[in-house]
């Protein structure tokens, strides 16, 4: 099977000369990208599902067996629908905006190791790179909600970039720990620095994972990552009683998928982190079975259905108490932490050599 | 050419027609964003130079942090570039007099590697497994231990002088104080009271 596929690989490269690292790398984009869709258009059925099943209602169930097409019904809706520009819209400014927030949302995910060796760009600075990606998706939401000459859109990018702002700050410094342990800023790296330890050793990896050694930077980073993606509890950027629907009001068709597209994969993307960096990425929990990609699969499903639960339980926040949180409670927690790790570190019981 | 130099091309072109546009765009948000667009030129420029770390951290600090609040400031201004315009052949002998200082200093920073390339030492093509994060984390912490630590402090005046300048403490203000709302306890709240039954 593996020789038949290295046939395989060996008469592509022939056929497409020296243009086949390119078609390579697009190939392996593809790869990523196409599961990735999938998995957003199945995530929004899935969200129905469990916020009905906690509302005890049933969800969609009327297209397809148990309503397993309705993702591709809403999608085709979209695409048919026709894209309405608002007259006083700035047009070029108006269709950047879209794009961008779904060009950032798959740019973020060049970097993800998804096992050991499955990664497009396995490079030393991948945190760095994520965290970079992730700011310039702030722009999407400003830019639409300006270009749109809306006061809603206006007042929900105000909003918006307040809030990823401030919660950037929290998320960056939750990770300063993570990295400390870990000593490198390659996502590959960080997962096998999870790997070792004295509960790995005894078989019991699931708790040498950073999310028991750095117990309240896990609680910052999943909070914060709900922030950073504006999700329930924290979507005042969309809060349908109070703005309408935020930055993306104006937009209709398929100009208003592409922002639906990047949120929601941008929700995998921050599901996806938080495994790497806190849950062991792939690796297994108990040391009989395995390390594979399904642990992986697994830990970002339980993260993503961690994502619905919140925002079928939690009321919306009030808009200063999430200042207050992310700047007053977050921060100064994340700095106080950072300096017990390090004094951790330097100490005879650090556990992280 | 080989594709290096083809990229560099590339991007420089784009750094350079971005930066005319900030300066030559009518509307404030537009020259914003065309700064922006600098921003991430210059990074994918120093990624050519090898120096991953600065490029992916400029992009981080200015163009994800920094523009964005000024581009928030630029959105909220009510400018008039009519009467911003005004005065422009006066001001125009002192601006370009500064900008040809500047021009000068470049030149004289930068030219002795076009000029006198032989007196320039080649740079060293750096060893295998060599990662300029983990060397600018080493310097920055050994060598210049101290200048950084400056550096920091000075940030810290800053902060501290900029939250003082805009703090303003109004008696008549009413806020609330969380860990007070938290505190609170039923019997402050809630009276229970005996009540005998009535009958009709």
């Amino acid at each position: 099977m593996e020789a038949q596929a290295l046939q395989v690989l060996q008469f592509l490269s022939g056929f497409f000369g020296p243009l086949w690292p390119l078609v390579y790398t697009l190939l392996k984009i593809v790869g990523i990208v196409l599961p990735l869709l999938l998995c957003v258009a199945y995530l929004t059925l899935a969200e129905r599902k469990v916020i009905g099943a906690i509302q005890v209602r049933l969800g969609p169930n009327v297209v397809g067996p148990w309503g397993l097409l309705q993702p591709i019904a809403d999608g085709l809706k979209l695409v048919c629908k026709e894209i309405i520009v608002p007259s006083q819209a700035s047009k070029g400014i108006y269709f950047v905006g879209p794009a961008l927030a779904f060009a950032t949302a798959l740019a973020a995910w060049a970097v993800v190791p998804f096992s050991e060796g499955w990664v497009l760009a396995n490079i030393d600075a991948g945190v760095l790179y994520i965290l970079a990606i992730t700011s310039v998706g702030i722009y999407s939401i400003i830019i639409a909600g300006w270009a749109s000459n809306s006061k809603y859109p206006f007042f929900a990018a105000m909003r918006s970039a307040a809030q990823m702002v401030s919660y950037e700050i929290a998320m960056g410094f939750a990770l300063v720990c993570v990295l400390m342990v870990s000593a490198s800023l390659n996502l590959s790296e960080i997962v096998h620095a999870q790997g070792k330890g004295m509960f790995a050793d005894m078989g019991i990896g699931i708790l040498s994972w950073n999310w028991l050694s750095l117990l309240p930077m896990f609680m910052v980073f999943l909070i914060s990552g709900i922030a950073e993606t504006n999700r329930a509890p924290f979507d005042v950027v969309e809060g349908e009683s109070e703005i309408v629907a935020g930055h993306m009001v104006e937009y209709s068709g398929m100009a208003f998928a592409l922002f639906f597209l990047g949120e929601y994969s941008a929700m995998i993307l921050v599901s996806i982190m938080t495994s790497i960096f806190f849950l062991g990425g792939w690796l297994s929990p108990v040391g009989f079975l395995p390390h594979s990609f399904v642990w992986l699969a697994a830990k970002t499903a339980f993260v993503l259905f961690l994502f619905l639960w919140f925002r079928a339980t939690f009321p919306r926040y009030r808009y200063d108490q999430i200042m207050r949180l992310g700047w007053k409670v977050f921060v100064p927690l994340c700095m106080f932490w950072v300096l017990v790790v390090g004094i951790w570190m330097m100490s005879p019981l650090n556990i992280w050599k | 050419m080989d594709f290096k130099t083809a990229t560099f091309y590339f991007l420089s072109t784009i750094l350079v027609l971005a930066g005319l546009r900030v300066i030559t765009a009518r509307n404030p948000v537009h020259a914003v964003l065309f700064l922006v667009l600098a921003f991430f030129t210059a990074s994918g420029l120093w990624l050519l130079l090898q120096a991953e770390f600065l490029a992916i951290t400029l992009v981080m600090v200015y163009v994800g942090a920094v523009m964005v609040l000024f581009l928030f400031v630029v959105m909220m201004l009510d400018i008039n570039i009519e009467r911003l315009r005004q005065g422009f052949w006066s001001y125009l002998p002192l601006g370009a007099a500064i900008g040809l200082l500047m021009a000068a200093e470049m030149g004289v920073v930068l030219g002795g590697r076009y000029f006198w390339p032989e007196t320039m030492p080649d740079p060293v093509a750096p060893p295998v497994g060599y990662s300029n994060t983990k060397e600018l984390g080493r310097l920055l912490f050994t060598d210049y231990v101290y200048p950084f630590e400056l550096a920091s402090v000075v940030l810290l005046v800053a902060i501290i002088a900029a939250v003082m300048l805009t703090l303003r403490r109004r008696i008549d203000k009413k806020h609330q104080n969380p860990s007070e709302q938290i505190a609170v306890k039923r019997n402050d709240r809630l009276r229970i009271i005996a009540m005998p039954t009535e009958k009709e």
